[in-house]
């Protein structure tokens, strides 16, 4: 009997032995001489790529060392939901209003001062309490391939338009989509939106999963036409070389129509992070001169308090018109996606 | 002891259900049958396992075929063509489909989600086919051959057959594999369960129709399950025989025509994904921190380590009882195992989420609960490869290795443990792989500030810094060639 298989063994040696490494290593690495450990947990829904220049120099100037976690905002709600009083995190800031909302909802969230919620333009600050605040301002817009379409729609009533059949990306399943729909119904009325999202069907719109994609899509001419978020294209910009290389084109809505919404980017603190005087402080860095200017120049949002001025190569935030609401209107979501639902856009 | 291990295995492997069946009840049966009588659901279903069902397919066809190609023929370049096939299985499927949709978007929808899914998942059923077909007695084939029948007929009544536990394990993972995938369906907009799911946590924050939905995803993997089991009895046992050279059928002309097979195969698994990494890196000007890359995929090989490790323990006793002593809870404990690997990743996460804070608070967001997520998920790929080596150890060896005088612990280390060794390395390389790829579960429950190669990938991406993005799906691939390679080059030679 010849036995003579000493590789497969090694194989589950090679294993251990990078497990045992790994974890003297992870040791060595974490040791950042934390005297008390970090002063607050911050739980980001968004990308680290954006925010986390702005946290680095925060905790420099502030001299704090801060936890913080990146992930998806919807994700990351479900996260804390689930976690609930266990949760590590002090500071939670979301991607939309939406995700801090059904916190709020399920009473997981802590109060933030007032002074710090009425910084906040009455648009970006919710209707009652101080559970949450807006932290940046942005537009839905129509993003559209020149090559491909010779009359660009002024708004998204024309897409149901023989004109556009078939050529309407849309993301039914994304949460900015969602809150224009919100928007849509409240503004226009219930009739008028499952009317919209009939014909819109009858049109051939094509589903697809994000924003991203749906710019993607455009800008590669695999789509004429796409409902987005404006900043996607205007951080897209810098990444193929300016605004000039851009194939796509953007039509902020006029009038009222309700494809010109105007949503938010917030943040909340959990129970525990509302009586840590560092999270707190944070927030209130957010909402500072300083933290609103950071956000125009690197994620080209619009800032939430007066005196700080809108991001270039985009129309200013008082041209912008849409729907005659507040973000506070947008919280009759499930109806949202009970209409959805219904048009067999959700399931 | 080994029902005591079992008992903490299946108990693990069941947190996910349980947690499943706590939220989809929470709105008491009302709650339930709202999500089920949606004549949506019905739809989701059959589009669930109609496209696990065709994916299945067409990965037994390729993966059989191709092994046979690589092995019993003397096509050109096989040695190479060997380790190359096996590849594919280290490409994370939203890697693959974002590439084909950049190349062909025309595939969108089925047929996109059926050629990605096909294209990375087929190594499952080829691998163990390689391995089988290394391992068969080339005594059977010649006396067929003896007996007259013709070149083909050895080969569907001789071959195959011997091929069947091989092909029906891998093709079991396949179909678990194509019901839990979320990155492939969701980017070729193809509406099956597992987007739904992740909708209904996205958009609504309601996690009653996503548990619901979710039990119907592990009531479909008990059922692919017992398919297979079905189809797994009615193979007789195959004794180990003598091992020598395979007889090699020669192709003549026809072999370089034959070879554009794999090559076309591989233009479509590899050539595909490397140009669509090739257009992000040229066309963005966005730039990976290399520090940050070379951090994390020592993470990302410590993580897979562990889980790989973990697995393999906790696999073996498992699969050791069901071979053994199989019972009513060594078959609860591989039913549960197999559901969790039927499960998207997002509901192991929060289920590990939903049980980490509330009994062991002091180990959530450390590794420890991450590699324990790992295992529930990836618990089915260690048992396929183990239960299938554990077979092969004939109780009468360690009969007569003790009636010889070896004592216990001698017989384990002398006759079973070097008869199991390829099962236990090809389960830890299957792990290690899988793990280097996975997203969902190590977002919610890695250690805050650690990042996986996965992980960096999907910020990137999310911040549309496509050429950063790419060397991280580069640097994936290329990491996980290593063990596929020793994996696919193995050798298997078992003298009995």
């Amino acid at each position: 009997m010849t036995l003579r298989r000493p590789y497969h063994l090694s194989l589950v040696a090679v294993c251990a032995a990078l497990a045992l490494s790994g974890c003297g290593g992870s040791d060595a690495g974490s040791g950042e001489e934390a005297d008390d450990g970090p002063a607050f947990t911050l739980y980001s829904g968004r990308d680290e790529e954006l925010v986390r220049p702005l946290i680095d120099q925060y905790a420099e100037e502030a001299g704090v060392e801060i936890e913080v976690r990146y992930g998806d905002s919807a994700e990351m709600a479900a996260q804390l939901l689930e976690e609930g009083d266990g949760t590590p995190a002090d500071v939670f800031y979301s991607q939309e209003v939406g995700a801090v909302g059904a916190l709020a909802k399920a009473d997981l969230l802590g109060s933030l001062p007032q002074e710090v919620v009425d910084r906040a333009d009455e648009r970006f600050r919710p209707a009652e309490g101080t559970d949450w605040v807006g932290v940046t301002g942005r537009s839905r817009v129509i993003v559209y391939n020149p090559d491909l379409v010779e009359t660009p729609p002024t708004g998204v009533l024309d897409l149901t338009d023989p004109a556009y059949r078939g050529q309407v990306a849309w993301v039914p399943g994304n949460a900015g989509f969602q809150a224009f729909m919100t928007g849509f119904r409240v503004s226009q009325g219930e009739d008028a939106a499952a009317a919209w999202l009939e014909e819109m069907q009858a049109n051939d719109a094509t589903v697809y999963e994000g924003n991203s994609e749906v710019l993607e899509a455009v800008e590669a001419g695999d789509q004429p036409i796409g409902l987005i978020n404006h900043y996607y294209w205007a951080r897209t910009a810098p990444e193929v070389g300016g605004v000039e290389e851009m194939a796509s084109e953007l039509v902020f809505p006029a009038g009222d129509d309700p494809g010109g919404l105007v949503n938010a980017t917030a943040v909340g603190v959990t129970p525990q992070g509302a009586d840590n005087a560092e999270a707190q402080a944070f927030v209130e860095y957010l909402l500072s001169e300083e933290g609103q200017q950071y956000f125009v120049e690197e994620t080209y949002e619009y800032p939430v308090v007066d005196g700080v001025a809108d991001p270039e190569g985009v129309p200013a935030l008082d041209e912008l018109e849409g729907p005659q609401l507040d973000l506070s209107d947008l919280d009759s979501l499930q109806e949202t996606q009970a209409l959805l639902t219904e048009a067999g856009l959700l399931s | 002891m080994l029902s005591l291990v079992t008992l903490v295995v299946t108990g693990l492997a069941l947190v996910p259900l349980g947690y499943l069946l706590v939220r989809a009840t929470e709105r008491g049966w009302d709650g339930v049958a709202a999500t089920l009588w949606r004549p949506r659901t019905l739809t989701l279903v059959l589009r669930s396992v109609e496209l696990a069902g065709t994916v299945t397919l067409l990965c037994l066809v390729l993966g059989l075929g191709l092994a046979l190609l690589v092995t019993r023929t003397d096509l050109p370049g096989r040695r190479v063509l060997r380790v190359a096939l096996a590849l594919p299985l280290a490409l994370p499927s939203y890697v693959a489909a974002w590439s084909w949709i950049g190349v062909a978007p025309d595939v969108a929808g089925r047929l996109g989600s059926v050629v990605v899914l096909t294209t990375i998942s087929y190594p499952y059923v080829y691998l163990p086919a390689l391995a089988a077909l290394r391992r068969c007695d080339p005594a059977l084939e010649d006396v067929a051959r003896g007996l007259g029948t013709r070149p083909a007929g050895v080969l569907w009544r001789v071959t195959l057959p011997q091929l069947r536990p091989a092909a029906a394990g891998g093709g079991l993972l396949v179909g678990l594999y194509v019901l839990s995938d979320f990155g492939a369906v969701a980017t070729m907009r193809h509406e099956v369960l597992t987007t739904s799911i992740f909708r209904s946590y996205r958009a609504s924050f309601d996690r009653t129709p996503a548990a619901v939905l979710g039990c119907v995803l592990a009531l479909l993997a008990l059922l692919v399950v017992a398919v297979e089991g079905r189809s797994r009895r009615r193979v007789a046992k195959v004794g180990g025989g003598a091992v020598r050279p395979q007889r090699v059928l020669p192709l003549g002309r026809g072999r370089w025509w034959a070879s554009l097979v794999p090559v076309a195969v591989l233009v479509a698994a590899l050539g595909v994904p490397a140009y669509g990494m090739g257009r992000w890196l040229v066309r963005g000007t966005s730039a990976a921190d290399p520090a940050q890359l070379v951090a994390a995929l020592g993470n990302t090989a410590l993580v897979a380590a562990l889980g790989a490790l973990v697995v393999v323990a906790l696999a073996f006793p498992l699969a050791w009882l069901a071979a053994r002593h199989p019972s009513g809870l060594s078959a609860a404990g591989i039913g549960a195992a197999y559901a969790g690997h039927a499960l998207p990743g997002v509901v192991v996460g929060l289920a590990l989420v939903f049980f980490g804070v509330r009994v062991t608070p002091g180990l959530y967001q450390e590794l420890p609960l991450l590699v324990a997520a790992y295992a529930v998920l990836f618990l089915s790929l260690g048992l396929a490869a183990i239960i299938a080596s554990v077979a092969t150890v004939a109780p009468g060896l360690e009969d007569v290795a003790r009636s010889l005088g070896r004592s216990r612990a001698g017989v384990w280390r002398d006759v079973v443990l070097p008869l199991t060794a390829p099962g236990a390395g090809a389960a830890a390389t299957l792990v290690f792989l899988t793990i280097m790829k996975e997203l969902p579960a190590t977002l919610f429950l890695r250690p805050t500030g650690f990042d996986t190669l996965a992980t960096r990938l999907w910020g990137h991406v999310s911040a549309a810094s496509y050429a950063a993005a790419a060397p991280y799906a580069v640097v994936i691939v290329l990491a996980a060639a290593v063990p596929t390679a020793m994996l696919a080059t193995g050798r298997r030679e078992v003298a009995t």
